[in-house]
């Protein structure tokens, strides 16, 4: 009887685990460029990141009324979205490689409910609203972008803060081989972004999944973003991948590289200047001259109540 | 053109570094006077381009930024081109060069005055408040400012008539061209956003190296 005591297969001919995935993500796109190819197409990045119809939006009581809407090609042409390079047509001509499906979401901290939660069911979970927002990033230009999402408080309430947390930090996704802006330390990366509990399960508060009726393309932050309408733009963190519910307030990438500048706060205050330029007035992208930034980018009215009795001159 | 004679003469006095008559003038083959259009239209291009894009489609949503943005870095490369201009002919010997330092400087200040134009008209709108508390608050507007003051008055007393008449004191008040350059990429500097100083760096070196260049030759 012969009894074999070498493996069958030499390690030599063993595939590397990382190969075997590369290799596998390779046919998943041939398979891809096989359809493709079918229509006599080529797929270029962009075809590749497509975004699809989502089911069942219903328009929400929060919008913001009486504002003319950015077009798809400007919300999606000019972004800020280090991670794929600090130019504003950066992260659209960068983001082709990215792949936000199958995506998890991992949720810990002070939670009940501590897990990884699937993107997909998160879609199934809640119902999805449209909600117009003005969005104002900190370098003094604007825009109204319809975003699709839910509110970030139904999946607080799911995953059952408990009472010891105060704070939520917020991290982005680090995919060097998708993201070629992680290759430069233009910020502390992974990226991170924090809101008081408070401010988190406020109802303007969405987490948003996609935009005109459409998943989210990569260079907005697909899939899953935070929108905060009243706070500069990159409180808004996009494609994230962990959600930590915490008893102290969190570092931020943007406070880290530069305090003086980018407090935790971070809300939109035409009295509080940035030390580089004003805040006072905005470029409303497709409008020529500034108009005035509104207090709290005009949702006064419904967070004021968050910071009655605090100095926001201090609290930047 | 005195002080372009008033330079060459200077340096064949001083140490007579491969000073033929020939290359005084027709450098790699090239006269000043037959490559002058060609110099205009190369510094031109990229005004052209980014005119070409305004109207037909090409620059971003924010075209005011891509504007500012834009003849902003021309402006500083073109200074730094003619900042080379006497690094080159001392390193090739290649005299005839320095015809083209007064016409690149020129072209230098011409982009600074599109770059702060477009501050002044598309961007602020002329809104006089607005513009002054730039300038007296925002350290990376001040020192813009000072850059352009000084390429003002370096631009004015660029004529032969000037040249004539402020004699010695010419050369010296033209030596301020450096501070002028030091003024503009400390200005793109002071406006970099996070930890991305690539392209400060980048006009930096490049002008260090300039620098060195010219430090290591004397200041004449």
């Amino acid at each position: 009887m012969l009894i074999r005591t070498t493996a069958i297969i030499p390690t030599r001919e063993i595939t590397d685990e990382r190969l075997y995935l590369d290799r596998r993500a390779f046919l998943r796109a041939s398979v891809g460029v096989a359809a493709g190819g079918m229509a006599g197409a080529l797929l270029s990045a962009e075809a590749a990141a497509a975004q699809t119809v989502l089911p069942g939006i219903k328009k929400s009581q929060l919008s913001t009324t009486g504002e003319k809407l950015n077009s798809f090609e400007d919300i999606s042409s000019y972004n800020n979205y280090y991670e794929f390079g600090t130019d504003k047509s950066d992260p659209k001509a960068n983001s082709g490689k990215f792949k936000p499906l199958p995506w998890t979401v991992k949720i810990d901290g002070e939670v009940g409910k501590p897990g990884d939660y699937a993107f997909d069911d998160l879609l199934k979970r809640f119902p999805l609203e449209e909600r117009v927002y003005r969005l104002r990033c900190v370098e003094a230009w604007s825009m109204v972008i319809p975003w699709v999402g839910f509110p970030l408080a139904d999946l607080l309430k799911v995953v059952e803060p408990t009472s010891k947390a105060r704070f939520v930090e917020f991290t982005t996704v680090q995919r060097p081989s998708e993201m070629p802006g992680l290759r430069y330390p233009a910020l502390d990366w992974p990226y991170r972004e924090g809101l008081r509990l408070d401010e988190a399960q406020h109802p303007l508060t969405l987490m948003a999944v996609g935009l005109y009726g459409k998943t989210l393309p990569n260079q907005n932050g697909a899939p899953l973003r935070l929108v905060v309408p009243w706070k500069y733009g990159f409180k808004s963190i996009k494609s994230i991948v962990r959600i930590r519910l915490a008893t102290g307030q969190p570092q931020t990438s943007w406070n880290v590289s530069a305090p003086q500048e980018y407090g935790f706060y971070s809300n939109v205050n035409p009295q509080v200047d940035h030390p580089r330029w004003s805040q006072s007035r905005e470029r409303r992208i497709g409008e020529f001259l500034r108009r005035e930034t509104l207090m709290l980018n005009g949702y006064a009215e419904q967070v004021g109540g968050l910071y009655t009795g605090m100095d926001l001159k201090k609290n930047f | 053109m005195q002080g372009i004679n008033d330079d060459s003469t200077s340096v064949s006095s001083a140490g007579g570094r491969r000073p033929t008559a020939a290359r005084a003038t027709r450098g790699l083959g090239v006269t000043f006077r037959s490559a002058k259009p060609v110099v205009w239209l190369l510094c031109l291009a990229p005004l052209a381009w980014l005119m070409y894009r305004a109207v037909f489609g090409g620059l971003s949503p924010n075209p005011i930024d891509d504007i500012t943005d834009e003849t902003g870095q021309w402006a500083l490369r073109l200074l730094l081109v003619s900042l080379a201009v006497t690094p080159v002919r001392r390193i090739t010997g290649w005299n005839g060069v320095i015809a083209w330092r007064r016409l690149l400087g020129l072209f230098a200040f011409f982009y600074v005055c599109l770059h702060l134009a477009t501050y002044v008209v598309l961007d602020q709108f002329f809104d006089p408040n607005a513009i002054l508390a730039d300038i007296a608050k925002r350290r990376f507007i001040t020192v813009g400012f000072a850059g352009f003051v000084i390429l003002l008055t370096l631009a004015i007393t660029s004529t032969a008539g000037w040249i004539g008449r402020l004699g010695r004191q010419w050369r010296r008040l033209h030596r301020l061209v450096y501070v002028a350059a030091v003024c503009g990429v400390v200005h793109l500097l002071w406006i970099v956003k996070g930890d991305d100083l690539r392209e400060p760096a980048a006009y930096g070196s490049v002008l260090a190296v300039l620098l060195a260049i010219r430090a290591y030759y004397g200041f004449r």
